[in-house]
């Protein structure tokens, strides 16, 4: 379907991030939590694209935008603008992204298990796999994250993507994520 | 006075400034109670019980319901732009708010036109705009997390979220990471490191170490990191320096945590409740005397 055959946009594990191309543009939007919707929309509709850092000039402290290939960029637009969570501005790349934290850290503490992404901890009983913490981070849904998710099991626990608004909110969905992949395993 | 910015993770919650007390297992700011479980009021709450044992009476709030999406912050930022110059603070803690570099400027023009420059401490979202806006060193302490320190130390990242990995990976590196935050001038006057090991900071050196005693569950738990800025906060108002109240607060972090025997599902809540006589064995410990 839409942008599946845009091969130049395939994500290449060799080349940095960092580099600026000039066939790339960027979505951006009021806050986080509307990044992150419209990243879980162009996802399912099967748009490869990536969440990134801002440039420099646009950053204001707790920023997420979406690198999309700008040769569909009205495409893109109207199904945006249809689904209503139209960007607030939609740029060329024309300075180098930064890119989000993909490490993790793991750690056993025997009946417990924690799971860290970027500055955010997640912390799950293992035998009844409930949320019995949640840790770090300092942005101001983090205490509102805690409140909802501890005590829930992690399969059914509200999903911090869904409900987290800032970047700590974002890493902790990426703990979430990981840990739901360990526990799986 | 001690002043204490933040937010309580519910949206409802009003903007509200005033003198903060202790209900049992509640903060209470002009009549509303607001429950103790990690953020802003996990710092207060530790920083009140403190305060019994120093004898400080007056802790004042500002605070407001914000759960992430800035609208409460921003009116937070605003209200304190007007208000802040007529105040008189001794120490101003700025801690869980939207990290919004241009409100973070405003705040602070606002603070220098107080008429005595409050102490000021930065945690947290206000600590990662602190950072961004390239006045780290006018503040007088951080009190970053071993992940926080990092992203000090990256001098290109607007976010602990976007911490280069190279720079992550040095979790075994603290002293590095300080040298790194120094030199481009992303580090505060003073940083208190919180981690396995708590490191006190002096203009980029080094001048405590205090890794005992330790309960490896602490790691886990949501709020220590408040709390041991809220217990440092009270001890730098009630007249210590900060290097000899970070190496007070750390210790008695530690002897709270430690008696609250905890499970990395303990709560926060267990270690504020220690804090007291947490605080009172720290002192004979040191050999220092109210």
């Amino acid at each position: 379907m839409f942008g599946l055959n845009l091969s130049f946009f395939k994500k290449k594990e060799n080349s940095p991030a960092q580099v600026p191309k000039k066939d790339l543009g960027i979505l951006v939007f009021e806050n986080t939590s509307e990044v992150i919707q419209a990243e879980n929309f162009l996802k399912s509709k099967g748009w490869q694209v990536r969440v990134m850092g801002p440039p420099p000039g646009i950053q204001s402290g707790c920023d997420l935008v979406i690198e999309f290939p700008l040769i569909e960029k009205l495409l893109l637009l109207r199904q945006l603008s249809q689904a209503g969570i139209p960007p607030l501005e939609m740029v060329p790349v024309t300075h180098p992204l930064l890119r989000p934290v993909d490490l993790f850290h793991t750690k056993d503490f025997g009946e417990y298990l924690m799971v860290r992404a970027a500055n955010m901890k997640l912390t799950i009983h293992k035998k009844t796999r409930r949320i019995v913490n949640v840790s770090g981070g300092g942005c101001p849904d983090v205490p509102f994250l805690a409140q909802k998710m501890v005590g829930q099991h992690l399969d059914e626990a509200p999903r911090p993507g869904k409900i987290g608004h800032t970047l700590c909110g974002y890493a902790l969905e990426i703990a979430h994520k990981e840990m739901i992949r360990q526990c799986s395993e | 006075m001690l002043g204490i910015v933040g937010t309580v993770p519910d949206e409802s919650f009003p903007l509200t400034c005033g003198r903060i007390r202790l209900d049992e297992e509640f903060i209470v700011i002009k009549g509303i109670k607001v429950a103790i479980n990690r953020g802003t009021p996990a710092l207060i709450g530790a920083a009140v019980k403190t305060g019994q044992v120093l004898g400080l009476t007056e802790i004042k709030g500002f605070l407001v319901g914000d759960i992430g999406l800035g609208k409460g912050s921003r009116a937070l930022y605003h209200d304190l732009t007007l208000t802040l110059p007529q105040m008189r603070l001794d120490t101003l803690v700025f801690h869980y708010l939207q990290p919004d570099v241009d409100w973070h400027n405003r705040v602070i023009f606002a603070v220098e036109e107080m008429e005595k420059r409050p102490k000021l401490i930065a945690d947290a979202g206000f600590m990662y705009a602190a950072k961004m806006s390239g006045q780290a060193p006018s503040y007088d302490l951080f009190t970053p997390d071993v992940g926080e320190l990092a992203f000090l130390a990256d001098e290109t990242a607007p976010h602990p979220f976007y911490t280069r990995g190279f720079i992550l990976h040095q979790d075994n590196q603290v002293p590095d990471l300080i040298s790194r935050a120094l030199e481009h001038g992303n580090a505060a006057q003073h940083l208190m490191v919180k981690g396995s090991t708590d490191y006190v900071v002096c203009k980029g050196k080094i001048i405590d170490c205090i890794d005992q005693p330790s309960a490896d569950a602490m790691e886990a738990m949501g709020g220590t990191g408040d709390t041991l800025t809220g217990i440092l906060s009270a001890l730098v108002q009630a007249g210590f320096t900060i290097p000899e109240a970070a190496k007070i607060a750390a210790l008695t972090n530690r002897l709270a945590g430690v008696s609250a025997q905890p499970t990395p599902a303990s709560q926060v809540m267990d270690i504020i409740r220690q804090i007291p006589r947490a605080l009172t064995h720290a002192l004979e410990t040191l050999k220092i005397s109210l």
